[in-house]
């Protein structure tokens, strides 16, 4: 076999069924096989497009997302989406076609150091020299990919090792002696864990995205409702908890609700699960939760004790250990007095905002949750619509809510909602986007339209790059620099790309034109004109205490 | 505070821009690096001078060092028993007559004189830092005109 026909056999045993990618000059010889290969593939129309479908598709559906590009200007194009699952810890592997082995280093055509470039953005990364180490490497990519902490693996091939016939050997096993993560937490720790709960009179969960990786949701709830402990959690753990659900506090941090950060504040233990505190949720780190002892369970020791310094670290997969953890609980607190003072700040501080003269953002949210009863997937941009969608949807099942975490990369939501939605074409998919952030990614529309990838994108349309002029307005004396943005007629674009285009600038005009778009059966383009300076509140300001909120009401 | 680390990786390309790489990403000082095969050909035996500021940093560039899949085990000299040593190459100012007092420097260290000619001489010397520093300073009176020095090599008792 060539190294083209083993790269797409190994692709089909380990379970890929789509690829969205570009073809280019030194991926000709993948392209051919995939000329007549059952695997799907998804034509993008920019290489970044299709790290983020590859992303969203993982995110939506736990399998491991698969893009591809040419070398050169096609893998640089991808290195944005890698970045993306990197911080993010999505596992994708991108496959890139690189000049021919004699060439590298020659300054080719097309030629660009890829494994350099994407070293510090990947998990892991080759560059195949030789066709017989392919299928090995594909089998560790994939791996590497998935286990432990997951993230991006990059596999770069010449097109001469994509050419050369050789035996095909499926490598049966993956052993990797620099490579070998822990799932199961160590008992003594476990033990240790147990007895601070059991002393705790003001315990708070807080839970992050590896409640979702590890598919963790269900003890995490079991673990909550023992307890009677109230639940937090981070942009990227948002629908590990059902957001309905009594014990929910929501998100907290930078815009969470006042009362999730209220009771971190005041909380005696916290007890952290696949979350890594990082300074969008701790604000200013010397006056986070002093009086709380920490319990931190991440599968990465690198994570714990980084930022916050931990009582007792557990290494290893939230599943596992939340299930120890729940074995081996024998006293529980009593959180009543607790609860009730966590129920009194939801009272007296509820996520609100003000109607002013047009939609209210907000409101848009709401009516896309009540139409959808909490049960599409959401998918953001980077910015106020990214905060709202996390504020007024309710999700209540993981794997519901995409949204760039880490790299907060503008242009994400859309590439990523046609990933999810070819990975789950029963649900209803929506892209929350700000005017600003659509027009990074907008030539995907192409390829939503083609492959009839009938995703649904609410633009929250302000005529700013809103959550930067709010900046501006709170922090810079409202001198709006470079922040009020021009956009296309959204409809005729929609139009022009064969979708369909609904401009709303009614308020009693939301909630029907949701319900069209869901009953259209095709792309679908809203266009909600929204109050233009409206602000995401709570919020604290950077590098201040995450109790010390902004609430705008004022 | 300087630490002594060892990293036994996969003998591969791109493995050291790897390691390096994660040392500059994340703001560490590196003060050396000594990298060679080991008995086995496909590992290699790094040793590292960190610099680090504090015992929290140290914990972080072990645990970020065995992230790296191509990294099979971090050994930190700190607190275990070790000896160190270090070869320097220096070249010195030389003159006929300063030679029994540079014989009598060189006799008190491991060091040796390996080639001298007109006005210059070269000195190889091993030794653990604080032995290597002295000599240095000793050798700071002839005129040092160059010094290279391979880093620290590490290996535990």
């Amino acid at each position: 076999m060539t190294g083209a026909q083993i790269l797409i056999e190994c692709l089909k045993r380990e379970g890929v069924d789509v690829i969205f990618g570009y073809p280019g000059g030194q991926v000709l010889p993948i392209f051919d096989q995939l000329y007549d290969s059952d695997i799907k593939f998804i034509l993008v129309r920019h290489e970044q497009g299709a790290a983020h479908a590859a992303e969203g598709y993982t995110r939506a559906t736990g399998k491991v997302g698969v893009c591809l590009a040419t070398s050169g200007p096609g893998a640089t194009n991808l290195t944005t989406g890698i970045a993306n699952a990197y911080m993010d810890s999505i596992p994708i592997v991108a496959i890139t076609g690189q000049v021919k082995s004699f060439l590298i280093g020659n300054d080719a055509f097309q030629e660009a150091d890829v494994t350099g470039i994407t070293r510090p953005i990947t998990k892991h990364n080759y560059l195949v020299k030789d066709t017989q180490d392919l299928a090995r490497i594909i089998r560790e990519a994939f791996y590497i990919a998935s286990t432990g902490r997951p993230g991006p693996v990059l596999i770069d091939i010449p097109s001469d090792v994509q050419q050369k016939e050789i035996e095909f050997i499926w490598p049966e096993e993956v052993r990797i002696r620099g490579y070998n993560p822990t799932y199961f937490g160590h008992p003594g720790q476990i033990k240790k864990a147990a007895k601070l709960i059991a002393q705790a009179k003001k315990p708070i969960l807080y839970v992050g995205g590896g409640v979702i990786t590890s598919g963790a949701s269900h003890e995490l709830k079991e673990l909550a409702e023992e307890l009677k402990t109230p639940v937090t959690w981070t942009l990227m753990g948002i629908g590990a908890f059902p957001a309905v659900h009594p014990l929910s506090l929501g998100m907290l941090g930078m815009h969470g609700t006042a009362y999730a950060n209220y009771a971190i504040m005041e909380s005696d233990l916290i007890i952290a699960v696949g979350a890594r505190f990082d300074d969008r949720v701790t604000g200013r780190l010397d006056s986070f939760a002093k009086t709380a002892k920490v319990i931190h369970i991440d599968i990465d020791p690198s994570s714990i004790s980084k930022n916050v310094k931990v009582d007792v670290p557990i290494v290893g997969d939230a599943k596992n250990i939340l299930g120890q953890l729940l074995e081996e609980l024998k006293d529980i607190p009593d959180t009543q007095e607790w609860f009730s003072s966590v129920e009194e700040w939801k009272k007296k501080h509820p996520l609100t905002y003000r109607e002013k003269k047009k939609i209210m953002p907000q409101y848009v949210i709401q009516q896309i949750d009540e139409v959808t009863a909490g049960e599409a997937i959401i998918t953001t941009e980077v910015g106020q619509n990214q905060m709202w969608a996390a504020q007024w949807y309710k999700y209540n099942h993981p794997r519901t809510f995409i949204s760039s975490g880490g790299l907060g990369t503008m242009g994400f939501g859309f590439p990523a909602a046609m990933g999810a939605k070819i990975g789950c074409p029963d649900k209803v998919v929506f892209d929350i986007a700000g005017d600003g952030s659509i027009q990074m990614n907008i030539q995907e529309l192409a390829t939503c339209v083609c492959n009839k990838i009938n995703v649904k994108v609410a633009i929250l349309n302000n005529g700013y790059l809103g959550m930067v002029r709010q900046w501006q307005e709170l922090f810079y004396k409202k001198r709006y620099s470079h922040t009020c943005i021009s956009g296309p007629d959204f409809v005729k674009l929609a139009e022009s790309y064969g979708a369909v285009g609904i401009r709303v600038s009614k308020k009693e005009e939301v909630r029907p034109a949701i319900e069209r778009a869901i009953a259209t059966d095709n792309v679908v383009f809203l266009d909600f004109h929204v109050e233009q300076e409206e602000n995401v509140f709570p919020m604290v300001p950077a590098g201040e205490a995450i109790n010390r909120m902004i609430d705008g009401l004022a | 505070m300087k630490h002594t680390i060892s990293v036994l990786v996969e003998n591969k390309f791109g493995v050291l821009a790897r390691v390096a790489g994660l040392f500059s990403a994340r703001g560490y000082n590196i003060s050396s690096l000594a990298v060679s095969e080991t008995l086995d050909p496909g590992i290699s035996y790094m040793t590292i001078v960190v610099d680090a500021e504090s015992e929290e940093i140290l914990e972080q560039i072990k645990k970020q060092l065995n992230k790296l899949i191509d990294v099979i085990s971090v050994t930190d000299f700190t607190k275990k028993e070790h000896v160190d040593r270090e070869l320097i190459l220096v070249k010195v100012n030389y003159s006929a007559k300063d030679r029994a007092k540079l014989e009598a420097i060189l006799h008190k260290y491991i060091a040796k004189l390996i080639y001298h000619k007109a006005d210059t001489a070269i000195i190889e010397a091993v030794g653990e830092q604080a032995q290597i520093k002295q000599l240095i300073e000793m050798l700071a009176d002839f005129g040092i005109r160059e010094l290279i020095r391979t880093g620290r090599l590490a290996i535990a008792y």
